[in-house]
């Protein structure tokens, strides 16, 4: 079965290292905040000036001061802080942050990102943060569903979108596969049980490889 | 004598000249400067230019600035969003210009003004439709390009506190864009939820120093 939504961002909290500080793009990514491992301290950034994002509020506990990078009411964890935009974008640009879990249209073979525009002409471009998280974090991994809705490949030999940045992904979590961008090209860890891996090439644009150690992908009901 | 507050919303955005640059501040509804935007639609400057995160939302605030059709020029990161419906159609039917500027690259832009430094490099976009026509310089390896810096007339805060040295504090996340902004712009203009005395403002949590501030105006928002 096809991981839903919340378990692609089930299984990329699982990666997340204690003491990182990371942060999530809008969108699936933004799930990940439901499933931090309990046993880790990790801080999410938020690109409007939060570093200690915390939980959704209660009912009625919202606070219009207080919301994360997709406008979402949040809190703020003890030992958070509060920055203003251009020291924001200094830890996302510096290198400061560990690691930027992204969005995505589509990912290259390279680790090319395209997530910012469709070219839709009824459809204004944005680009918000993601140019600057794509080559400001010292790592990037993508959360994207392995195939549009139509069924065409998100993961490409080359993008068709406009490019994001050139070679910044490392790691894809798709609701079929955990797929690392390698040096030798796209390199399959996991792969969720009852497709096998002729299935998952097929839903593939670029050509992948298999990791010697190919482990099945399972992520709980949540 | 120092003495910033003015006595209401049209002395706050009085002698404000068609054709400025208006930096305004806020990201999505936290920190927006609703109340001065509106109030510069009824002092009836025209052929604006506006730098803001968003294209503002529903009917008010920037978005009644937009609608009222006195702005030439947006930019911006992210127009499109959740109601943005009054940009959207001016976009649709071609009566703006938007230039679409990295959401960190506004910020720094704007505060490279702020620091009176004629640019800098970044490798933001590089290998992106926002690079094209930009001056390239390889640095230590990696490929920048060069970004100007974005001075604004004008600055539209939103602040939590001031006292009537300009002084200001912020609430959470309504920070974003105010300190930079107030800094980046020759008259910046702060809608504040309180004016507190000179001194109840503990130094230590001052934000935005009062020398970046020229008028303040107490609003309820």
């Amino acid at each position: 079965m096809p991981l839903k939504r919340r378990q692609i961002a089930w299984r990329a909290a699982q990666d997340l290292a204690d003491g990182a500080y990371v942060n999530l793009g809008i969108g699936l990514p933004t799930l990940v905040s439901d499933f931090l491992p309990p046993d880790r301290e990790i801080v999410l950034q938020s690109e409007n000036g939060i570093l200690g994002v915390g939980p959704a509020p209660g009912a009625n506990e919202a606070d219009p001061d207080l919301i994360n990078a997709g406008k979402q009411p949040v809190t703020l964890v003890t030992g958070g802080s509060y920055v203003h935009h251009t020291d924001s974008f200094l830890m996302i640009r510096g290198g400061h942050l560990d690691l930027a879990l992204l969005g995505a249209f589509e990912v290259s073979e390279a680790g090319d990102l395209a997530n910012w525009t469709t070219d839709d002409p009824g459809f204004p471009p944005g680009v918000g943060g993601a140019m600057d998280l794509a080559v400001g974090a010292k790592e990037i991994r993508v959360l994207v569903e392995h195939t549009t809705k139509s069924g065409a490949p998100r993961l490409r030999r080359q993008c068709q979108y406009p490019l994001t940045a050139a070679r910044v992904v490392k790691r894809v979590y798709t609701d079929l596969a955990v797929i690392d961008v390698t040096p030798q090209g796209l390199l399959v860890r996991e792969i969720v049980a009852d497709i096998d891996f002729a299935e998952l090439q097929a839903k593939t644009e670029a050509p992948l490889l298999a990791a010697p150690d190919l482990k099945p992908l399972v992520a709980p009901a949540v | 004598m120092i003495d910033k507050r003015v006595r209401g919303l049209a002395e706050a955005v009085a002698g404000i000249k068609d054709g400025s640059v208006v930096l305004c501040a806020g990201f999505g509804g936290a920190g927006l400067p609703d109340a001065l935007c509106e109030a510069l639609v009824e002092q009836g400057a025209r052929d604006l230019t506006v730098v803001a995160n968003n294209a503002g939302t529903g009917r008010q605030g920037l978005a009644a600035l937009l609608g009222a059709g006195r702005v030439r020029k947006i930019v911006c990161s992210f127009p499109r969003s959740s109601g943005s419906v009054v940009f959207e159609e001016l976009y649709a039917a071609g009566k703006i210009e938007l230039e679409l500027v990295p959401q960190g690259i506004i910020s720094e832009r704007m505060r490279c003004a702020a620091a009176g430094l004629g640019g800098f490099y970044s490798p933001v976009s590089v290998g992106t439709r926002l690079a094209e026509g930009k001056e390239h310089r390889v640095i230590d390896g990696r490929p920048h390009v060069l970004e100007a810096p974005l001075p604004g007339d004008v600055a539209l805060l939103a602040a939590d506190r001031a006292d009537r040295w300009g002084n200001l504090t912020y609430r959470k996340s309504a920070r974003n864009f105010n300190p930079t902004m107030a800094m980046a712009a020759k008259l910046s203009i702060a809608q504040v939820r309180r004016i507190v005395e000179l001194g109840d403002i503990d130094p230590e949590q001052v934000i935005t120093p009062g020398i970046f501030v020229d008028r303040i105006v107490q609003v309820a928002f």
